[in-house]
């Protein structure tokens, strides 16, 4: 029961870094994080003790892609263009167009990347939490890091590919 | 011993990542000094990597906001309830005054159609954030069904909605609009979200599906032999129905109360309780 607590309190730091890279903007993404605590918290009958990392990590993404549903059928209150050319020089240049890049990617190809990168998720862990073969992760990272080397290296936004 | 075999681009993901096999390893790092392309690529790669986590890797450090810290989740769980009670009396006083202006002013009279979506919606709202008491009687326990079937006058069935992932929870006993009762089972996901399944009387005209939009959760209405049906969820449309399909076939295809029970299905028969 408190181990129960004390596993997911542990998550919580790396919950709030998934997060913000997910939804940039900080209260939303705690707002996210908060939504999976309450959820996790509430569904102790539901876990049985597998990794809780990845457990947490599948609530926050299944939120977050619920959460950029509904934006999409109000799509007036969504910043669609964010036409900034990637900054040139200045010492938060590169984090605003690392910002920008993976702002451009779809939900699951961000979410792959994010979960492998910055979570050192593995391949299998990442399968799991998107419910996915290996394979399409591999795909989709592929394809996420493509685009991002297409954006820093100074192709603009309208080049993205629609598959 | 190195295995030669030319690399592939998933191997140079997977070296990058940490993640290639130990024998391969050594073929991938001559491969990249024979390949200028590949080696930039990866080094490409590699600085996604730090520019990543260069930006957002200090949020793991930033002092914790009270709003995310569990002791205090979990006293909101307590007040919860007591918002909860608050908001089920206002419901009542709300439904009161529908009634009342109802009586003398019957053309803006609400529907009891839309009164009794709104009703679904309101319990699935409260209830579904419940971390302790999101229902009163266990999916287990043999009386649940007796006694929501009893309250409600007509055999109920909670349809077994596991083939999308849903388990049934339970259920609790509800008012209803014009002071009949409701039953509301809850089903659970894997990941905690949470479905509704509102069931009261309603002396309506038989109807299809329909979607009900309120919000950040939505639901699908049905109406069968004056039985309303509302089930409730995230707003997402075509899983709503999906669901609300294979409830409504379930319901329809239910066995007479009194015939054969078969084990895998929660079926009712009037008396066992």
């Amino acid at each position: 029961m408190t181990s129960f607590r004390q596993d997911i309190e542990t998550n919580v730091p790396a919950l709030r870094r998934y997060a913000r890279a997910l939804a940039r903007n900080a209260d939303t993404a705690d707002d996210l994080v908060q939504e999976t605590l309450v959820r996790a918290l509430r569904s102790e009958h539901l876990f049985h003790g597998g990794d809780m990392r990845s457990w947490l990590f599948t609530i926050l993404t299944n939120l977050n892609r619920n959460r950029l549903r509904s934006l999409a059928r109000r799509p007036n209150l969504v910043p669609l263009t964010d036409h900034d050319a990637p900054d040139a020089s200045g010492p938060e240049a590169g984090g605003r167009d690392i910002e920008r890049a993976l702002a451009l990617l779809v939900e699951e190809q961000r979410t792959a990347l994010l979960l492998v990168v910055l979570e050192g998720l593995s391949y299998r862990e990442v399968a799991e939490v998107q419910s996915v073969p290996i394979g399409t992760v591999m795909s989709r990272l592929a394809r996420a890091r493509a685009q991002i080397k297409a954006y820093l290296d100074g192709e603009r936004p309208a080049l993205r590919r629609i598959k | 011993m190195t295995d030669n075999t030319p690399v592939t681009e998933d191997e140079l993901h997977a070296f990058v990542d940490g993640e290639l096999p130990q024998d391969r390893r050594a073929a991938v790092e001559a491969w990249l000094a024979g390949h200028p392309e590949d080696a930039a690529l990866v080094a490409a790669w590699r600085t996604q990597k730090e520019m990543i986590r260069a930006r957002y890797g200090a949020v793991a450090e930033e002092p914790m906001p009270e709003r995310l810290k569990l002791d205090r989740l979990t006293r909101n769980g307590r007040r919860w309830k007591s918002i909860a009670a608050a908001a089920a009396i206002g419901a009542f006083l709300i439904g009161g005054i529908a009634g009342w202006m109802a009586h003398g002013a019957s053309a803006a009279a609400p529907q009891p159609a839309d009164l009794f979506i709104e009703q679904a919606l309101n319990a699935h709202r409260l209830y579904i954030n419940e971390v302790r008491h999101p229902i009163e009687v266990r999916a287990n326990e043999d009386h649940l069904l007796p006694w929501l079937s009893r309250r409600i006058g007509t055999p109920l069935r909670a349809p077994d909605l596991s083939q999308f992932g849903l388990s049934l929870l339970g259920g609790r006993l509800l008012p209803c609009v014009s002071g009949n009762a409701a039953a509301l089972f809850m089903y659970e996901t894997g990941t905690g979200e949470r479905f509704t399944l509102y069931v009261s009387r309603l002396k309506e005209p038989q109807s299809s599906l329909r979607y009900s939009d309120g919000g950040s959760f939505a639901a699908v209405r049905w109406v069968e032999g004056e039985i309303g049906y509302a089930l409730s969820g995230p707003a997402d449309k075509t899983r709503l129905k999906t669901l609300a399909r294979a409830a409504y076939e379930q319901m329809e295809n239910r066995p007479a109360p009194s015939s054969g029970r078969s084990s895998s299905e929660q079926v009712l028969s009037k008396g066992k309780s």
